[in-house]
């Protein structure tokens, strides 16, 4: 599909499979067309060319039968200030009449049924994302859309939201995230996309892309033995290593370097009084690929 | 096709009813400004002069009543701005609402707090208001439902094109208030000056002040079948245009 506004193009020629049951993830900077590409999907909006399919639909043709069988959850949404949960729990169970589950279990396992007759205003951050995640399950979904649903969120209800995700998926539904933080991305998704400038510029599992593309793992530790450096550079694997002062950064390729380093020091006895890996996360990918960083 | 219009107009209500100053705003005041100065002025009625009670019998009741419909009007360009801004209406949208239900739900309220108010002043106007005076109420109700209709298309008008909740209110009363001046209610048409005489041709409150002035003083329906047809136009119009370019986000 492509989308342009005027004379800025957010979505150029994106085109991507989704399979059933898997967490996939559109991942890119800001801006970078993640927010459009998904809500052509879920028929928010109209591409300006090609074809998109989900669960059979015509997203622009059949939204209403397709809002029927999605949940979704959008990027700074709202809603009325003085609703009480509750009543966005009965409202949207109305509109999706028998299929709706259970509201007041939803609300349980968020952790949101002490706060049931609590305005939308006066929820935090945490429990207002977590009232969208209810809104969108509460038609037992077979596809679930989550459009950045942690960002703004301190690191523990990012933990907690994360694990309802994969919660989701356990029960045989299909999530689509956007995200641009990377870590969310590696801890959660099957497969992510990497879009930038709307174009779609790899699509693998979290590890496959770090193993294609940044191979390179380091190893930094602190040693007063004069002869380590010689020792660790005739390890077959290594390819540089760079003294620091006590400290020495072994660089090299493969998933064997860091038993290699550690058989290296334990076979030459060598005394480390400090040792950690560098492992290439989707963020060093992600720099690999566009050149530049995603908080760019 | 209108699943969940009933919720949402009763979660509608209950909302605009928690607003501070909601009930407050819309319905006491207005009943409360209209009883105050009905025992201000009622008592001195009999000896007032026939134009003044031309004015108290037939302009005041139109003129609040236009009143209220226009500040139901602003109220709901306001909001519909307000959840625009918020992306409210984008996550209702997101929904199997049809957009028409959730537009829809706002309407039922105003017109529902419109009708609340002017009950309560009809009361309240019993009890200081010159009796004789017996409006045929079935019917300046119709009236009413048409000409708030209209205005309300308008006022949809408004929202479509007014980009942020906070421009929505002023832009609304700069265009709404004005049309009173020239509708008739103070000076009769045909005495405006030429130009001011096309402009409030040209302005659909014009059509509604009339349809509500006969309706009050017991004119047929007959007579005012141009006015109802005006109104209809304007309705027509202003809905196919905010159909047009109605922006949800």
């Amino acid at each position: 599909m492509r989308k342009t506004y005027g004379s800025t193009v957010a979505v150029d020629e994106v085109s991507f499979d989704v399979n059933d049951g898997e967490i996939f993830g559109l991942i890119g900077p800001n801006g970078a067309g993640k927010t459009t590409t998904m809500e052509c999907i879920e028929g928010l909006r109209t591409p300006d060319r090609g074809a998109i399919s989900v669960l059979g639909l015509n997203p622009f043709r059949d939204v209403y039968q397709l809002q029927n069988r999605i949940g979704v959850q959008l990027q700074q949404a709202q809603l009325q200030k003085r609703i009480k949960v509750w009543e966005a729990m009965d409202l949207w169970a109305s509109l999706y009449g028998k299929k709706a589950t259970d509201g007041e279990r939803l609300l349980e396992q968020l952790g949101l049924a002490d706060k049931r007759n609590a305005w939308f205003m006066t929820l935090s951050g945490g429990q207002k994302q977590r009232l969208f995640i209810a809104l969108a399950l509460i038609n037992d979904p077979e596809v679930v859309f989550l459009d950045e649903l942690t960002t703004g969120l301190d690191p523990q209800s990012r933990r907690a939201i994360w694990d309802l995700v994969r919660g989701i998926r356990e029960r045989g539904k299909t999530v689509f995230l956007t995200t641009h933080l990377m870590e969310e991305a590696e801890r959660l998704c099957d497969r992510v996309a990497v879009i930038e400038h709307g174009r779609i510029i790899a699509i693998d599992s979290p590890q496959n892309l770090i193993n294609q593309h940044c191979p390179d793992r380091s190893v930094v530790l602190a040693t007063d033995d004069p002869q380590g450096a010689e020792r660790f550079r005739a390890i077959p694997q290594v390819e540089a290593v760079t003294v620091s002062g006590s400290e020495l950064t072994i660089r090299g390729r493969g998933d064997d370097l860091v038993t290699e380093v550690i058989h290296c020091l334990s076979e030459n006895r060598i005394r480390v009084t400090s040792f950690r890996t560098i492992l290439p996360n989707l963020e060093d990918v992600f720099l690999k690929l566009t050149g530049h960083s995603i908080r760019d | 096709m209108l699943r969940g219009l009933w919720k949402l107009t009763w979660i509608e209500l209950k909302i605009f009813l928690r607003e501070p100053l909601g009930a407050i705003g819309t319905i006491v005041i207005p009943v409360l400004v209209f009883v105050l100065v009905g025992r201000a002025v009622g008592p001195k009625l009999p000896s007032a002069s026939a134009t003044a009670n031309s004015f108290i019998g037939v302009g005041l009741p139109v003129l609040a009543s236009i009143l209220i419909a226009i500040s139901a009007v602003l109220s709901l360009v306001t909001i519909i701005s307000i959840y625009r801004e918020g992306g409210i209406l984008k996550r209702l949208r997101a929904t199997p609402l049809r957009p028409q239900t959730i537009l829809t739900a706002h309407v039922i309220v105003k017109l529902g707090l419109t009708a609340a108010t002017l009950i309560l002043m009809v009361l309240a106007g019993k009890r200081y208001y010159p009796v004789g005076i017996h409006p045929p109420l079935v019917g300046f109700t119709i009236a009413l439902l048409i000409s708030t209709c209209s205005i309300l298309s308008i006022g949809f008008l408004i929202a479509s094109i007014v980009p942020t909740a906070r421009f929505a209110q002023p832009i609304g009363a700069i265009i709404m208030y004005p049309m009173i001046a020239v509708s008739g209610l103070f000076a009769p048409i045909a005495l405006l000056p030429p130009v001011l005489h096309a402009l409030a041709l040209a302005v659909p409150l014009t059509y509604a002040v009339s349809l509500l002035t006969g309706i009050w003083r017991g004119d047929a329906w007959s007579a005012h079948l141009g006015d109802v047809a005006a109104l209809a136009f304007v309705f027509l119009v202003c809905t196919a245009l905010s159909a047009k370019v109605f922006r949800w986000e």
